[in-house]
């Protein structure tokens, strides 16, 4: 627990960018350590002389934040429109059945969470999906699978 | 004294220099597009098959990720160029192709015509010009002209292209009003949207007094369907930074930000890699280029958040605070970030900056139509054979960018619906394909050229379908903030679901009227405002998909399905958790 606090004080104080906000100390605890823990607030309203209150105002805006530990994988799938037309949804189930689950979430052994974005800003090569940050475009539900299956 | 345009003149010859041997030199230069469209087709695999090939044959070649020249339909897109030879593209490489190639093209000298693209600064027997591939030969590349050709946070290849030039010439021989004058004659106008002349926000910024003020670049690009702006700074990102510099000097502002989404790695580190070369250069920081004049630039993250691309919510999201809108007045240029006068411009309207400096305001003008002056840079997506971003000049119409550049749909059904200007743009028809590509000719259509997203949608596809995963986006990206447009979204999307599902009504459309009519009046910023839009723009232009859908209760395509789109909700505290730590307090 301590060694924790200790690593997002580290994320908190290493932003090497000029601007350090409540956003950006959450973003660099984000990146850091791939969820939000609860004593993360405590520590970015005290490096930024802010409230907790108005730090978890600001966590829980921004849908990219996550605030139970992260999974091994994170897979987003994209449902902007022109994904959309090209067969998103079709992508989307195939996950589901894959992943044996029914909407946004993680799976129970831990390995995957699935997330819904908007736009992954691939557009030209939809429908894209992506798997640890990693786009892959002109997916077809076959290759959504062998993503799954193929990852280590 | 050494002016900065003596400065900048030593550093061009070395950069022509340094690029010469890179195209002229002894060895082949084989460049690879290795932007997210680039990666996201594969680039990644073949960029380590050439290296592979390369070092397995003994091969001596220069090896270069670039960024993404507009052709997306063709990534992974590859181009070698000979000593003394023009430079030749492959498209749709895999691995297995780049092996062949390196065997092929650089062992052997077989440019292999069958595997090629085309081929732009010469001719190669049997290979076509680019110059005259459709999806080409119209455009008129100003803010993308370095985009896959040069390494993007290469200084030396940006200055070897002219780069740089423009701001050494103003800091030497033009004062910031000149500046200032040439912008205003450009007729440039935001690229944002809401098509704004630039050089008369400008001239708000130039007024307002005081020691700090802000140019703010926003390549947030929440839109879906639009990716020029992070195609810019994943290609050229010098060209913004050296836009921002000019805009700072006529504006007397003492800061840039760039203003990017977390999670978009590329143009997010190239774009930090780029100021942190244009630092080390003296062409940002303190006394440019010896001049009086200095200019920091930064890039910002937001979270995930479509509204945090509108101005005001914008400085909140740089402030760290939630990306919520501000009432206005007072207006950013009096009133911006951190109180300070701040000016906030689209990535695409800054990148023209330099060139439109360079060659002067009235050489700009002399492209694109009356009242819409340049080019447009269209992202094309969708039911669409040449995807990609293409830079046209304005005048052309809608069609011509369809289906000359695009292709048309490639799927033999012909063209049914186009989606414009992202998701509060509007729903146009086939018959919208003879629209002007202009600001004000599809303003008068009721679409918005907006960022210049295209979304393109074949006869098999449903406008309720369409325009249901347009208000799901919209509810979702709701800040909030105005109940009109919160509840407003909320309401049209279940409205829409009902429709899609077989369940409307008659007064439906009357019903989603009224709504659209609170919350255009009712909402402080544009997504609010203008949420009715795809909305309006299809009952008009798509009627008969409702009219089906309410009276026959059936879907007249078939695309209508039960969905997984997701309705939003923030994230609720974890148990416990919110309420023993909501006493603590500063």
């Amino acid at each position: 627990m301590e060694d924790r606090r200790r690593r997002i004080r580290e994320a908190i104080t290493g932003q090497p960018q000029a601007t350090v906000t409540v956003l950006s100390s959450l973003l660099a605890v984000q990146d850091a350590l791939g969820w939000i823990p609860p004593e993360a607030l405590e520590e970015v309203a005290a490096y930024t002389g802010s409230t907790v209150n108005d730090v978890w105002g600001v966590a829980s805006f921004y849908p990219n934040f996550r605030f139970s530990p992260p999974t091994t994988h994170t897979l987003e799938v994209c449902w902007g429109p022109t994904c959309h037309l090209l067969g998103a949804q079709a992508l989307l189930q195939a996950f589901y059945e894959t992943l044996a689950l029914s909407g946004e979430g993680d799976t129970p052994d831990g390995r995957f969470s699935l997330r819904l974005n908007p736009c992954l800003g691939a557009c030209a090569q939809g429908p894209v999906a992506s798997l640890d940050h990693r786009v892959y475009g002109r997916l077809t539900p076959e290759g959504a699978r062998r993503l799954v299956r193929e990852v280590t | 004294m050494t002016t900065p345009f003596a400065l900048y003149e030593a550093m061009a010859r070395e950069a022509g220099a340094r690029w010469e041997a890179l195209a002229n030199g002894p060895h082949p230069w084989v460049r690879v597009g290795m932007a997210i469209c680039g990666k996201a087709a594969g680039a990644g695999e073949v960029f380590t098959a050439l290296e592979k090939a390369l070092a397995r044959r003994g091969i001596q070649a220069t090896l270069t990720p670039v960024g993404c020249i507009g052709l997306c339909f063709a990534e992974p897109l590859v181009d070698i160029q000979k000593p003394g030879r023009p430079r030749v593209f492959y498209p749709r490489v895999t691995p297995a192709l780049a092996e062949t190639l390196v065997e092929e093209c650089l062992l052997g000298d077989n440019p292999r015509p069958d595997l090629a693209l085309g081929t732009l600064g010469g001719r190669v027997e049997g290979i076509p010009p680019l110059e005259e591939h459709p999806a080409w030969k119209v455009q008129v590349r100003i803010a993308t002209r370095n985009c896959g050709t040069v390494e993007p946070a290469n200084l030396w290849h940006y200055i070897a292209n002219g780069g740089y030039r423009a701001l050494a010439r103003a800091l030497t021989e033009m004062k910031p009003a000149g500046v200032l004058e040439e912008v205003t004659r450009s007729g440039l106008r935001g690229r944002g949207g809401a098509a704004f002349p630039t050089g008369t926000k400008w001239s708000f910024l130039a007024r307002a007094p005081g020691p700090v003020k802000y140019i703010l670049a926003n390549a947030e690009e929440g839109d879906p369907g639009a990716f020029n702006d992070k195609g810019i700074l994943e290609s050229d990102p010098f060209t913004l930074i050296e836009g921002c510099t000019l805009a700072g000097y006529a504006t007397g502002a003492t800061k840039g930000y760039v203003f990017i989404r977390h999670g978009h790695e590329g143009p997010i580190t190239l774009t930090r890699k780029a100021i942190a070369e244009a630092y080390r250069a003296n062409l940002l920081g303190k006394n440019i280029l010896g001049s009086a004049f200095s200019f920091d630039m930064e890039v910002v993250l937001t979270g995930e958040s479509y509204v945090s691309g509108e101005e005001t919510a914008l400085m909140e999201a740089i402030e760290g605070k939630r990306a919520m809108p501000r009432p206005r007045p007072p207006f950013p240029a009096q009133v911006g970030l951190w109180g300070r006068p701040s000016n906030i411009n689209n990535v695409k309207t800054l990148s023209y900056v330099p060139e439109i400096v360079a060659r002067g305001g009235a050489w700009f003008a002399g492209i694109g139509t009356e009242k819409s002056k340049g080019t447009a840079i269209v992202c094309l997506s969708g039911h669409v054979a040449r995807p990609g971003w293409y830079e046209v000049p304005f005048g052309l119409t809608l069609r011509q960018v369809v289906e000359e550049i695009g292709g048309g749909t490639g799927t033999g059904r012909p063209v049914k619906l186009l989606q414009t200007g992202g998701p509060l743009g509007g729903v146009l028809g086939a018959e919208g394909l003879d629209i002007p590509l202009d600001f004000d000719g599809m303003a008068q259509a009721g679409a918005i050229l907006g960022s210049g997203g295209i979304i393109v949608a074949d006869t098999s596809t449903c406008a309720v379908d369409l325009v249901r995963n347009l208000l799901a986006f919209c509810q979702w990206e709701s800040c909030g903030k105005c109940f009109p447009c919160r509840l407003g979204f909320t309401h049209l999307l279940g409205i829409v679901e009902g429709i899609a599902a077989g369940k409307g009504r008659p007064q439906d459309p009357e019903t989603m009227r009224a709504i659209g009519q609170s919350m255009t009046l009712g909402s402080l910023c544009g997504h609010g405002q203008l949420g009715f839009n795809p909305i309006q723009s299809a009952l008009r232009f798509c009627a008969e998909d409702f009219h089906v859908h309410i009276r026959e209760g059936r879907c007249p395509t078939g695309a209508c399905r039960p969905l997984s789109l997701p309705h939003r909700t923030r994230p609720q505290p974890v148990e416990g958790w919110y309420a023993s730590h909501a006493h603590h307090r500063r």
